[in-house]
């Protein structure tokens, strides 16, 4: 029971970050009908500035906290204006191009991110500096650190931001009304050029803040980390239901349960010696309270992938999306 | 009686004849530079037999596939396990290739068949999601018994065997030195040929043609009764067959196969490729590979030792520059040539016309 409650917690955790990352998926795609696919390396500089302020900010005498909140401030300019970047130069040239062009310029923006984080921040595994006070508290046999409810709380007080902007700003409803349609929008005077813009920018600010809480949460940062990340977000954002803003935190959290506790059954659920049936065959193995778990928690990284084949497959317009065309 | 062939005939013949005989002697050339050359030339072949395979799905069926890598790892682990002492099997290469392209294929049918009817970008998602499927098999199948041996990869793979001649060593014939990698050109230059046809011929039939019907307007394809849905699938599973060759050659000529040679970036790469040339384009599509499989090579020859003269060190791996000129090359291509270097008549109207909407 305790371990169901931790993976819940870690869960929690782990969803929110994707939640946060899932929304730049889906606003974008909300809006120009695209997959970001550079999304993810936003999220990883985002991830890599942060750590190199936070690293020198710490060396130079800040506290803790203060350190981070530099890195904070660093690093959600710095990918707001990639954001913006990779929007005028990969997506808006093409936007009138065919469906299957601004993907691949997409695709292509990834690997040249990929290969300039690695240029500045060489190939190796970084860590982060580990100075932040760990405080532990155990509740129902579970310990949730101060950093796990902080970045649930973050992630929290982030979506409810964006909310608000989206649902009660002039941004918002500008932003919404391209969404339904961007010619008719253009003709009630929105800017829709500006607005587009705009939502790259802001999905790019979730995604540094995202960067940091990845990047202090498991103390490492690397020049990849940004694809898996990337890839789970977009699933997240897919099982929400695509284009939906609500969508995405659910399907964000609901992902971050199923992978956390995914990873902590699937080990005994795939475990043949408990079954019984295959005793005659296993004997050798299953002898003496030995296992033969054909899954361990090694797999961790499939189910994202899984869910996402099996949303696709059975309910393509997600569990919060409206039904989507499918023609291309 | 002889035939007389009309003017425009004989220059064909002619051209094919000399690209033939350079084709034939380019071995020896590249040896005098070094065997290191010709091994770069026979990945470029198998680049080259990717990047078909691909064009089958992307260019011909327009269906974006971003874990095509997944098929090469499927043909190159089928191989390796039936040729090497991980099981104790030593298989022919024409016993297991076959193999390979079948089940290289089952899996595209395995990953097309719920995934087919999604739209354009989703597709490519999901392929790009299976991709990594696969990959973290591969990472993790050595338990609870081992398979695949894990990151660790799979060794002492076999040699291709013609006859009692193996290719992966040096020998004579007919007078004339042969080392492996040369007798491996040959092998791929041959399939590469019956690629080549394979491909050309479907081009042009009832089968190519309704590929290109659906890539230009699925709806309107289906309205004059294509079978979509098996049209699709079997672009994907004959992409993936051609893949699956490709991998169980690779892992023939290499010896040595682990989860690390079949990475996203692989995909990336024969995309990259593809588009280059012009997706759809078989010519095209050849050049973009071999374009993109030696410039690099090329340059990691002039480019290292141009920054040590310089700046005294090593500023930009080479590797970084490959990987940089394959993603600009996919920006840039989309942006400014969207329709290849060599692009296909219909394919540039295409573009031509959604540009000017």
């Amino acid at each position: 029971m305790d371990i169901f409650f931790q993976q819940i917690v870690n869960g929690l955790t782990l969803g929110s970050l994707y939640a946060i990352v899932a929304l730049g998926y889906t606003m974008v795609y909300g809006i120009i009908q695209l997959i970001n696919f550079a999304h993810g390396e936003v999220v990883m500089f985002g991830a890599m500035i942060a750590l190199s302020v936070v690293s020198t900010a710490s060396g130079s005498g800040f506290p803790p906290l203060a350190a981070v909140l530099v890195g904070i401030l660093a690093a959600i300019p710095a990918c707001m204006t990639l954001g913006y970047l990779l929007e005028r130069v990969a997506y808006r040239p093409l936007r009138r191009a065919p469906r299957l062009a601004p993907l691949i310029t997409a695709i292509g923006m990834s690997i040249v991110l990929q290969q300039v984080a690695m240029m500045i921040w060489s190939r190796n595994v970084l860590s982060f500096p580990q100075n932040l006070p760990v405080i532990l508290y155990e509740v129902a046999g579970a310990s949730i650190s101060a950093l796990q409810i902080a970045i649930i709380g973050l992630c929290l007080t982030m979506m409810a931001g964006l909310a608000f902007v989206v649902y009660r700003t002039r941004l918002g409803a500008a932003m919404r009304a391209t969404a339904e349609n961007p010619e008719i929008a253009r003709l009630m005077g929105v800017d829709v050029d500006r607005v587009i813009a705009a939502t790259f920018v802001i999905g790019a600010a979730l995604a540094a803040v995202a960067g940091l809480l990845v990047g202090i949460y498991y103390g490492l940062a690397h020049y990849t980390m940004g694809a898996t990340l990337g890839m789970k977000a977009f699933s997240a954002a897919v099982l929400g239901g695509i284009g939906n803003i609500p969508g995405a935190m659910v399907g964000g959290i609901l992902l971050g349960l199923v992978e956390a506790l995914g990873a902590g059954y699937i080990g005994d659920f795939t475990d043949l010696c408990q079954y019984g049936i295959f005793d005659a065959i296993f004997q050798a193995r299953c002898a003496d309270g030995g296992n033969l778990v054909l899954f361990g928690s090694n797999y961790q990284d499939v189910f994202a992938f899984v869910v996402l084949i099996l949303v696709l497959v059975f309910r393509p317009s997600g569990l919060l999306g409206e039904r989507v065309a499918e023609r291309a | 009686m002889m035939m007389v062939l009309p003017p425009s005939r004989v220059k064909y013949f002619a051209g094919v004849a000399l690209v033939a005989t350079a084709l034939l002697v380019l071995p020896f050339a590249l040896s005098a530079a070094g065997t290191a050359w010709v091994r770069i030339t026979n990945l470029a072949i198998l680049f080259v037999f990717l990047s078909l395979g691909l064009n089958i799905v992307v260019g011909y069926a327009g269906l974006l596939d971003l874990g095509y890598v997944a098929f090469y790892a499927v043909g190159a682990y089928v191989y390796a396990l039936l040729a090497s002492p991980h099981f104790g099997m030593h298989l022919p290469f024409w016993v297991i290739l076959p193999i390979g392209a079948t089940l290289a294929g089952f899996f595209g049918v395995l990953l097309g068949a719920p995934t087919l009817k999604l739209r354009g970008d989703y597709l490519a998602i999901v392929t790009l999601g299976f991709g990594e499927i696969v990959r973290i098999f591969l990472n993790n199948l050595s338990q609870p018994i081992n398979i695949t041996n894990g990151p660790q990869g799979l060794a002492q793979i076999d040699p291709v065997r013609i006859g009692g001649m193996s290719l992966g060593q040096n020998g004579t014939l007919f007078g004339l030195n042969f080392s492996g990698p040369m007798k491996y050109y040959y092998l791929l230059l041959l399939l590469l040929l019956l690629v080549i046809v394979v491909n050309l011929r479907l081009q042009n039939s009832r089968i190519g043609r309704a590929w290109e019907a659906i890539r230009e307007d699925e709806m309107a394809a289906r309205a004059i009764g294509i079978n979509t849905t098996r049209l699709k699938l079997l672009a994907f599973a004959m992409g993936a067959s051609f893949g699956g060759v490709a991998g169980g050659m690779f892992s023939a000529i290499q010896g040595f196969i682990s989860p690390e040679s079949f990475v996203l970036t692989e995909s990336v790469m024969i995309l990259s490729m593809v588009v280059l040339g012009g997706m759809g384009n078989i010519w095209g599509v050849i050049a973009g590979a071999v374009l993109l499989s030696f410039v690099p090579e090329m340059l990691r020859y002039t480019v290292v030792p141009m920054q040590m003269a310089l700046f005294k060190r090593l500023l930009i791996e080479p590797e970084v520059i490959r990987m940089l000129l394959f993603g600009l090359a996919l920006v840039l291509m989309m942006r400014f040539r969207p329709a290849g270097l060599w692009p296909l008549r219909a394919r540039q109207r295409e573009f031509d016309k959604a540009v000017g909407e």
